[in-house]
């Protein structure tokens, strides 16, 4: 059956994690769901803006909801962002009983002669994988075998608090059904929804850099950490040297996006899956990627004549 | 002698009328100083308050030594205290109030505030975050030669993989109208 969303891919997919706009929507295609892109979409605010004005904090994401309610025929909204998510979100939720404030927001939208009604519903990506799409499709798309393969599901903070919709925020599973539909092994850890330090790594950086080195030192065993946000893909990934001062480990961790694997499994090219633009990938990551996962064996050989 | 100091200890200052604080403080007066917040809080360790000793002061209304505080500017948004909280305080929500508060009230705190006024400042120019732009912007605003140079390596990685572009003006302006609808509105409060 073929799903049809509203797409808001958010200003960063467009800028630094662009590999995270086409894997998704490269992944989307497969799997038969149809993306349309909300016409105008601008800046949810990330998670900057609620430091400055409580009130752009709603109006800026209830711009975008009311664009898909009044220019589009669908309600259902992907977006791949934690933050673009939660902050759609948050308007959804507050002005459920809040009246006083939807009207403060529809009094600022009607500049724009816009209008949000409640209508609109953001689904974060794996909220959309697991309950629209569902593991057997998944599972069906599958062609390689990725049974070799051992990967730390990374959800990070925003996509289950505070509002935790589609999984459990304190044991969340939902990433762990897809890796496990894809054959790939999740590994068990415990620092899984452990925040990254978010916008801290700018602000703060030698708080944002402990939590960074944590992270990846408990994810080191896995052959990589599957991430759900450019925030905590960047964070992870970006700053592995500093973190190794701060206790992280000194070996590069690879850390891509979850449609990233899946694109992989699905049997599609580093190409298509931007894969060329992550930041950290270690060369066992490389070469599975050239061999296969499925004999890890052969895989550490390979690893050795190249070094 | 000792009760006087006590009392002079609590001294309470006098507040701005501004109903964000009412508000902040009839949420935080649930609070019953358990401390769940605290041990929850991942960047508890760079704080100098802890989040409980944060939400007294601001039941006790002292808000000078809350703006002397780094403990809200050190909070990543996670959301784990908002979790776990049993009186239903939303701890996460109270952090940002006061970055907000502190930017408004605190001459001191408008430094600390930069990076976030810069990013709203990059969304009513350019529509959609512009991520270079955005980083120089605020760099500039620091001016501090040693703080940018920090992201000297970073800058080089991002530009070797294709990451850093001019900023797009495709939609420059294009917020402009709900901004200035907004700041009308703010104003009015």
């Amino acid at each position: 059956m073929t799903h049809h969303y509203a797409y808001y891919p958010g200003c960063s997919l467009l800028e630094s994690a662009v590999e995270y706009d086409r894997s998704v929507r490269q992944v989307m295609d497969v799997l038969d769901a149809e993306l349309t892109e909300i016409p105008d979409w601008t800046c949810c605010g990330a998670s900057a803006v609620e430091s400055v004005s409580r009130l752009l904090t709603y109006v800026l994401p209830a711009r975008n909801l009311a664009l898909v309610e009044q220019l589009m025929d669908v309600d259902d909204i992907l977006v791949p962002c934690s933050a673009c998510y939660l902050n759609l979100l948050r308007v959804v939720e507050d002005t459920r009983h809040d009246k006083k404030l939807l009207a403060q927001i529809n009094e600022a939208l009607s500049v724009e002669d816009l209008r949000y009604t409640g209508r609109a519903k953001p689904r974060h990506l794996l909220d959309i994988l697991i309950n629209d799409v569902g593991t057997g499709a998944i599972a069906a798309r599958t062609e390689r075998d990725m049974s070799g393969f051992s990967a730390a599901a990374y959800y990070g903070c925003q996509i289950l608090r505070p509002y935790p919709v589609f999984d459990d925020p304190r044991q969340p599973r939902s990433m762990h059904l897809v890796l496990e539909a894809l054959g790939v092994k999740p590994m068990a850890w415990d620092d899984e929804a452990r925040c990254c330090g978010a916008s801290l790594m700018v602000t703060k950086p030698e708080a944002a850099l402990a939590s960074v080195a944590r992270i990846l030192d408990s994810a080191s065993q896995a052959d990589a950490v599957v991430t759900v946000c450019p925030m905590c893909q960047i964070n992870l990934e970006a700053y592995q040297s500093k973190a190794a001062g701060y206790g992280g480990p000194r070996e590069t961790v690879s850390v891509v996006y979850l449609p990233q694997l899946m694109g992989l499994a699905f049997g599609c090219t580093e190409d298509e899956l931007m894969l060329n633009k992550n930041m950290s990938l270690a060369p066992r990551f490389r070469a599975g990627m050239r061999q296969g996962w499925a004999t890890q064996g052969s895989l550490e050989e390979t690893v050795v004549e190249e070094a | 002698m000792r009760q006087m100091t006590k009392h002079q200890a609590l001294t309470i200052t006098p507040l701005p009328q501004d109903s964000e604080l009412c508000e902040l403080q009839a949420m935080l007066s649930r609070c019953m100083q358990c401390g769940t917040c605290t041990a929850s809080c991942p960047n508890a360790q760079a704080m100098d308050l802890t989040p409980r000793q944060l939400w007294r002061l601001v039941q006790l209304g002292q808000l000078d030594r809350i703006f002397e505080s780094r403990t809200f500017w050190m909070c990543s948004s996670c959301y784990t205290c908002w979790l776990r909280c049993p009186r239903d305080v939303e701890p996460t929500r109270a952090m940002a109030a006061l970055k907000r508060l502190a930017g408004e009230h605190d001459r001191a705190s408008r430094r600390k505030s930069a990076f976030y006024r810069a990013f709203a400042g990059n969304i009513r120019r350019y529509g959609r975050v512009q991520e270079t732009a955005l980083m120089s912007s605020y760099l500039t605003s620091l001016a501090s030669p040693r703080r940018a140079l920090e992201f000297t390596p970073i800058g080089m990685k991002m530009l070797g993989k294709g990451k850093l572009h001019p900023p797009s003006r495709a939609f420059a302006g294009r917020l402009e109208l709900l901004f200035r609808k907004v700041d009308e509105m703010e104003e009015r409060t």
